[in-house]
């Protein structure tokens, strides 16, 4: 306990410390700041806000912006509670430091995902902006020599009402002086707090770039002598090279050389183009045994689903309470189902790519990525050219998408810029192209869920085992954390666990199975597959107890007063009870990090070709304090579109250990025409925030199912929802595995 | 021998000339060589809409057009949709809040102007149609659709 106040407190004081006042316009301010800042508190910290003498509030933002809005949100939060006039308030991408600008709802990791950010920041963001306005309130009290307590404040101004005295915040810039160490203030708790900007819309900063083509990401950056790379990759993790034939490659006009690597071969060219073609010109023998050699989904799927099957097998205890071994035997009825999701890939627009031009010595490195962990990247590059972290200077640039590709441990697309530079002696801009992107993809892993229920004579659930079987997602993205958490790896797992649903006597397991195949984080991770899982299941149980579904849900929901609104409001909204010809409607419920959200779907079926088409999509999201609002209905609908290309079209297949798919013609994702009407509710309450940039993924595989089955009968236990496997499921009647 | 050649050709109002392999697609002269990033690299293979540039007034994907294929003609990019970048649609695209990571707006945009052209007063379904082939992976199709509209509303007014 004692740690954490000191952790907490620490990060005030840094805040603090980086709390800086500019003295001239017009000059750079980060210059001044910095200054200023060693001066006053003689410690050698990057700043949080800026103040300028004009006025002009500078705030940081730590966090990646990958199109989830945080470059905003944050700066929101510092400038609500220090009342700061928004119109005045630039923001500046922040430097890379754990300590200063981490995320403390991630152990002080600079670190963005899991759509932690706004919960990890909120608090120390409004403790540290109620800091910087007692900071001013203090400076101006002390000038007209009144006692603070009788200032208050209006937006940028400070005020002495009985003299009818102002200054602005600008004006205190001026003559400030920042003391030692930062006053205590208490911030009013959010359960009563009235909030200035914080639950009010406003433009997202980043959005005018992105109307004008101004907008630049990583692979936009072009430095002076740049050369390009591209790099043919081992096809299957861990097989490496063997013989490398590089002829042809280095016969083609712009090819400078050809560099090998560990985990392929890259090809240094004057221009894209050439570096493309030089790739496609090598020949390449691939060696070793990779441990993922001869797997397959097919394969995979059997294999896990034995698994699942196997009482004996040893499992990790996700979520354990009661007796549920016992209460399923004594069950009157068991329900019992399988359910299974394919591989799925995160299709971020912007393909991997990363600039780095490495000093001719090869003592320090500047970087230029878009990336989901600053400091990743920078241990990353470090570790790779033995040179301190201090001399790796990193240049964070908007994401093109990120959808959790972008934070793995090991950083491959920052390390292929870094070691071919150093292998050039030049700047080097690498480009995945999209089938590099896919061909190496490390994916939303392959599951095999197997549910049971144990039912009394009435139809309530009395026991309750869910085991969710996959490949390993954090030992392979995250060696680190994965020792942190000790293997308890809730990237795969999370989902497994009923939350907010009331059933006392459960058993929820996970087995993680090495397969070798790449793997990582994806937007939803595993509820994506774990809820599909246990959000179908539910609406089989409730058909058995003869319940519907929404009342099924309800009344397992009774102590929770959140999750029965967002259920209910849903159920309004979409006029449940209507039956509509030729559509079914589905229901699916989530409490994803504390964040309740329910989705309604209404679809139809082409019964020729299987094809499922969601026509309307019902939502309603209760994420606490929505400190943006319009972001977080446009977060809602983001999620919904990307859960609706996992539920139905987005499948990643292997063959051989190899990835089977190249591009976007047999990898498809979500297009305009496929999009429902969505109708999305977004209910404010008086609760910390919590997450918004993916709640409702989860929700569309398994509404569409149960609507399905509302709408034929006919269950679909798996995902994507293929038309094929559809048509199959249609004609035998069920979509059942043994 | 060298296999480059010189192409010249017009990009968003001016006249350019390139040296270049004549296989190279136009975006990678776009991007690279004239340093013009708007268009993006998404798929290079006419999927994805992310390299939308109009080529002699119509939307093409410019990841398919081989540089000696354009010798002569005229290009107009993001960049050059409009001498201010407040283009009808642009406007529109803030007003709705449309881009997420922005990734995939300029080919959107660029898309869109091509459709506005065609059909300044387009339907609902006409849109989608149109705008089948440009993937937007934040999903933020609605808010395309959107603007568009307004955009389409907004020049009838004016007009």
């Amino acid at each position: 306990m004692k740690t954490t106040i000191n952790t907490q407190r620490r990060q005030f004081m840094v805040g603090a410390a980086g709390f800086t006042f500019g003295v001239a316009v017009g000059a750079p301010a980060l210059l001044i700041g910095d200054a200023q800042a060693q001066n006053n508190v003689g410690a050698k910290l990057n700043n949080w806000v800026t103040i300028h003498t004009d006025g002009t509030v500078v705030i940081m933002s730590p966090a990646s912006e990958m199109g989830q809005g945080s470059l905003t949100s944050l700066p929101r939060i510092v400038a609500d509670e220090m009342d700061a006039d928004w119109a005045k308030v630039k923001i500046d991408g922040s430097a890379v430091s754990d300590p200063i600008f981490g995320n403390p709802g991630r152990g002080f990791h600079q670190y963005t995902a899991g759509s932690a950010t706004v919960t990890g920041y909120f608090n120390n963001l409004r403790q540290f902006g109620a800091q910087v306005r007692q900071v001013l309130v203090d400076n101006a009290a002390q000038r007209w020599g009144v006692p603070a307590a009788e200032l208050s404040t209006q937006p940028g101004v400070v005020l002495h009402q009985k003299s009818g005295r102002r200054l602005t915040y600008g004006e205190i810039a001026a003559f400030a002086k920042i003391p030692a160490e930062a006053p205590q203030v208490a911030v009013e708790p959010v359960a009563t707090a009235e909030f200035r900007l914080i639950g009010k819309d406003i433009p997202r900063v980043d959005v005018e770039g992105k109307q004008n083509g101004s907008t630049q990401y990583s692979i936009d950056v072009q430095v002076p002598g740049m050369i390009y790379g591209a790099i043919l990759r081992e096809p299957v993790e861990g097989a490496g090279v063997a013989k490398v034939d590089d002829v042809a490659a280095r016969a083609v006009e712009g090819v400078i050389r050809v560099v090998p690597l560990k985990n392929g071969v890259g090809v240094l060219a004057e221009n894209p183009w050439a570096a493309f073609q030089g790739r496609r010109a090598l020949k390449v023998t691939w060696g070793g045994k990779p441990q993922g050699a001869g797997f397959s989904t097919s394969r995979g799927f059997e294999q896990f689903s034995a698994i699942a099957k196997d009482p004996a097998h040893p499992v990790i205890d996700w979520d354990k309470q009661g007796d549920a071994a016992g209460k399923l035997k004594s069950a009157a009825t068991v329900v019992e189902a399988e359910y299974r999701s394919d591989y799925a890939y995160h299709g971020q627009m912007e393909p991997l790519n990363s600039v780095a031009a490495v000093s001719p010595a090869g003592d320090a490195v500047e970087i230029w990525c878009g990336v989901q962990s600053q400091t990743i990247a920078v241990t990353v590059a470090a570790q790779a050219l033995g040179i301190p972290e201090s001399k790796v200077k990193f240049n964070h640039c908007l994401l093109g998408g990120g959808f959790g590709r972008r934070g793995n441990r090991d950083a491959d697309f920052v390390l292929d810029s870094v070691l071919l530079s150093k292998a050039a002696g030049k700047p080097v801009k690498v480009m995945w192209t999209r089938e590099d992107d896919i061909h190496s993809g490390r994916f939303r892993p392959l599951y095999v869920n197997r549910l049971r229920a144990g039912l009394d004579a009435s139809g309530n659930i009395t026991g309750w085992h869910h085991r969710g079987v996959c490949d390993h997602v954090m030992a392979f993205m995250d060696p680190v954390r994965y020792n942190q958490v000790k293997g308890r790896d809730g990237i795969a797992l999370s989902g497994i666990n009923v939350r907010s649903y009331e059933i006392a006597d459960r058993l929820g397991e996970g087995v993680l199975v090495h397969t070798g195949m790449r793997t990582n984080p994806l937007r939803g991770i595993g509820l994506t597959a774990n809820s599909f899982a246990t959000e179908v299941f539910i609406d089989e149980v409730a058909v058995k107890a003869g319940t519907g579904p929404v009342a099924f849900r309800l009344g397992l929901l009774k102590q929770q007063p959140r999750a029965r609104h967002v259920i209910e409001e849903v159920a309004k909204m979409a006029d449940w009870q209507r039956k509509r010809a030729g559509r079914g409607l589905g229901i699916a419920y989530v409490d994803y990090s504390g964040t309740h959200v329910a989705g309604i779907v209404e679809v139809s079926v082409d019964k020729q070709s299987g094809a499922i088409k969601a026509h309307n999509f019902w939502c309603v999201i209760d994420c606490g304090v929505a400190v943006h609002p319009d972001n977080v209905i446009a977060q809602t609908e983001s999620s919904i579109v990307y859960g609706l290309g996992l539920a139905l079209i987005e499948r990643i297949s292997i063959n051989n250990g190899a990835v089977e798919q190249s591009n976007f013609f047999d990898y498809h994702v979500p297009r305009m025409r496929d999009v429902p009407q969505m109708h999305i509710k977004l209910v404010q309450t008086k609760n910390h925030p919590t997450g918004a940039g993916q709640m409702a993924v989860p929700l569309v595989p398994s509404a569409i199912s149960n609507a399905v089955f509302q709408l034929t009968g006919v269950r679909l236990r798996q995902q994507p929802m293929l038309a094929g496997r559809v048509k199959t499921a249609l004609l035998n009647g069920d979509d059942r595995f043994a | 021998m060298t296999q480059m050649v010189k192409v010249a050709l017009t990009v968003n109002g001016a006249r350019r000339e390139v040296t270049a392999h004549p296989d190279t697609p136009l975006l990678w002269v776009l991007r690279e060589q004239l340093k013009i990033t708007g268009a993006k690299y998404g798929c290079g293979v006419g999927q994805c809409g992310a390299c939308t540039v109009h080529l002699e007034g119509k939307p093409v994907f410019s990841c398919l057009h081989a540089i000696r294929d354009v010798a002569g003609k005229s290009v107009v990019t993001i960049e050059g949709l409009s001498p201010t970048g407040n283009h009808p649609l642009q406007k529109a695209w803030i007003e709705e809040q449309t881009p997420q990571c922005g990734y995939c707006q300029p080919g959107q945009i660029m898309r869109a102007a091509g459709l506005l052209k065609e059909n300044p007063r387009p339907t609902r379904a006409q849109i989608v149609e149109y705008m089948k082939t440009n993937i937007c992976r934040c999903g933020a199709y609605n808010r395309i659709i959107a603007a568009i509209e307004r955009a389409a509303a907004s020049a009838r007014q004016e007009g």
